[in-house]
């Protein structure tokens, strides 16, 4: 359909503010996002990271007080900025589809699953699915195959109140691949279900990725999740991405100190221990963001210069980490980190 | 893997899922005061839509030899007037079922007008917010500030006196509930993630006030509507007594009541058959609007 070369998704510093006052609440701080067709891409981050707002500014939800800036940001060779409300509407739900967290939620109480899914056919589907209840109802049956949901008839006659999360989670992918999507944005979809069917979701999501050859952003705060899934990771960090690179590479060696500490968080890492590390504190909110560096409060290896200036993006396209001490090979900061840390009198707060 | 699927539900045998509407009505009858009231709104109905066949005789004929006829069980009563006469010789009995008519047409048409309009202009007002809110809400703040009754007069003051002018007045005072009503359910279930998912389906503005959003809230109006109507009689009664609303020779049970107000001494029954039939209407369908908030509000489900 489109050039190979040309990236599917391509963002270039989006930001999105929050408040109109003269310190507005910056909610997203230059992200860069590109993603090829049919790629896997995983965003991590802890809550309040800005994983979310992103999705829902490129889905064009931000709403006021909110406020979306950005470069460019292009959905297949479109620019999502200038288009209208009209065009929006054609291309979102259609082209880019997304999952939300709690799937009981995401689904209107009072209407059953079958007039659900139709209705998302009727404005987005094809000509006959546009004109014909039949094949509306054939393909709803079709896609509740396609995400393995047993019993069919009976559920398409049901209300949401009457489905498990998993079901729910279930029919809510059904709706987002109703249209064929190209890309495909999951905001945490295994979040809110339990372990086991976590799993299930997971892997019909990926199936579904495989099968229709669509691109998945898949937004979660789970590494294990994305260690299993995505092709590459985006690591954001209060609103800004603090390293993105390769899937293996950026879990066997994370270049930011914060990968670093989120993965040592990671309980298959902590087998041996009876606490499982935790990194201390919370993210900054509004109102306490660091001068410096934004993960300084909490880093192991802050020293003066990161409380003093902020670090830009470095490194390779595809592999940048925002540090000024980007982690080597065996997990210690370069760049003359040790003299410049020397220097300071509490050695105490040493490397974990 | 479909055929794993398929037998995967046949293993489980699930049960039949109980619908809402038989959710609904479980839960009503469950309460005794609600099922009253139920059974009497609809005797009430069946009266009003008979009333040419039930009533014994047309309410507006004048049986000069027979006025002020005490009821059955009075000495001086006759069976040709179960419930007495008035003063200028109507039967009472065909008259308060003809008004059964009346009460239950002002209740319907009253609380249509102010519910849509409620509704209309609440959805504007949780959905749009910003200054339609603020505009739509304070104004709606001056309309409750005053006592509806005065307000039902003002407004019946300038249209002038009559049954359909009395019926807008009273869909002016009772539109505040509503507003308020809808208002505060859109703004709350606005937030909620199925909105969104249905804007990222790509849903317009219009589709997501009336068809995603408004179904969700129906429940407290549907109750606040069933109250409604039982004021709207009250308050079409109030006004009829004060001889704003329907007109003599209208069976209205308000303006029954004003019209034999001179006789509550020497034949009590004409005042007092009126008031009992307000009275009992009244009661039916705030009995049924109670039934209707406990079963459809899971709030208060225990």
């Amino acid at each position: 359909m489109n050039d190979a070369a040309a990236p599917l998704l391509d963002i270039a510093g989006l930001t999105v503010t929050f408040g109109t006052g003269a310190r507005p609440f910056v909610a997203l701080d230059h992200v860069d996002l590109t993603m090829q067709a049919g790629e896997v891409v995983g965003c991590v981050g802890e809550s309040g990271s800005g994983k979310t707002v992103m999705a829902l500014a490129v889905m064009g939800l931000v709403d006021f007080p909110g406020r979306v800036q950005a470069r460019h940001m292009r959905f297949g060779g479109r620019d999502l900025l200038t288009l209208s409300n009209r065009e929006r509407r054609t291309i979102i739900g259609k082209d880019i589809a997304m999952i939300f967290q709690d799937p009981l939620a995401s689904l209107n109480p009072c209407y059953t699953v079958g007039y659900q899914l139709s209705e998302t056919l009727r404005i987005h589907g094809t000509p006959e699915e546009r004109s014909s209840g039949r094949v509306r109802r054939a393909r709803a049956l079709d896609l509740l195959q396609q995400v393995e949901i047993p019993d069919r008839e009976t559920r398409l006659g049901a209300y949401p109140h009457q489905l498990s999360g998993g079901m729910a989670q279930r029919v809510m992918i059904a709706m987002a691949i109703a249209c064929r999507p190209r890309l495909l944005i999951a905001d945490e979809p295994s979040t809110a279900l339990d372990v086991t069917v976590q799993a299930q979701i997971l892997e019909l999501l990926l199936r579904l990725q495989r099968d229709q050859g669509m691109a998945l952003l898949l937004i979660t705060h789970d590494l294990a999740v994305v260690a299993e899934t995505a092709r590459r990771v985006i690591v954001m960090y209060a609103g800004q991405q603090v390293e993105t690179g390769p899937v293996p590479d950026i879990f066997e060696h994370p270049r930011n100190p914060y990968t670093q500490a989120l993965l040592a968080a990671l309980p298959e890492h902590n087998l041996d221990r009876t606490r499982l590390r935790a990194i201390p504190g919370i993210v900054p909110g509004p109102f306490d963001r660091p001068q410096g560096c934004l993960f300084t409060p909490r880093c192991a290896y802050a020293v003066a210069r990161c409380r003093e200036q902020r670090p830009e993006l470095d490194g390779p396209p595809g592999r940048q980490s925002r540090c000024f001490f980007p982690l080597d090979a065996s997990g210690r900061p370069t760049n003359d980190w040790s003299a410049q840390a020397s220097d300071l009198a509490d050695l105490t707060s040493a490397p974990r | 893997m479909a055929e794993a699927v398929e037998l995967a539900a046949d293993a489980l045998d699930l049960p039949p899922v109980p619908g809402r509407l038989r959710e609904t009505w479980t839960s009503y009858a469950r309460s005794r005061g609600a099922l009253i009231g139920l059974a009497l709104v609809v005797a009430l109905i069946v009266l009003a839509i008979g009333a040419d066949v039930i009533a014994p005789h047309p309410p507006n004929e004048q049986y000069r030899d027979f006025t002020l006829t005490p009821p059955i069980w009075k000495e001086g009563g006759t069976s040709r007037f179960i419930l007495g006469t008035d003063p200028v010789g109507r039967d009472m009995l065909s008259r308060l079922i003809h008004g059964t008519r009346l009460s239950l047409m002002i209740g319907v048409i009253s609380v249509a007008i102010s519910l849509s309009l409620g509704v209309l202009l609440g959805l504007l007002a949780g959905y749009l917010r910003g200054l339609t809110e603020t505009v739509i809400m304070r104004l709606m703040d001056v309309m409750l500030a005053l006592p509806s009754l005065l307000l039902a007069i003002a407004v019946v003051a300038i249209l002038g006196p009559g049954l359909a002018n009395a019926m807008y007045a009273i869909a002016i005072v009772l539109l505040p509930h509503y507003v308020r009503l809808t208002r505060a359910a859109v703004i709350a279930e606005a937030g909620k993630e199925y909105v969104a998912s249905s804007r990222i389906a790509g849903a317009g503005s219009l589709r997501l006030m009336f068809n995603t959003i408004l179904p969700n809230c129906m429940a407290p109006l549907i109750v606040q509507a069933t109250l409604g109507f039982s004021s709207a009689i009250l308050d079409a009664a109030a006004l009829g007594f004060l001889g704003l609303g329907a007109q003599p020779p209208t069976p209205e049970w308000g303006s029954m009541l004003a019209s034999a107000l001179e006789f509550i001494q020497r034949a009590p029954w004409v005042v007092t058959f009126p008031g009992l039939a307000i009275l009992v209407t009244v009661l039916a369908f705030n009995l049924m609007g109670d039934g209707l908030r406990d079963a459809l509000d899971p709030r208060l489900k225990q």
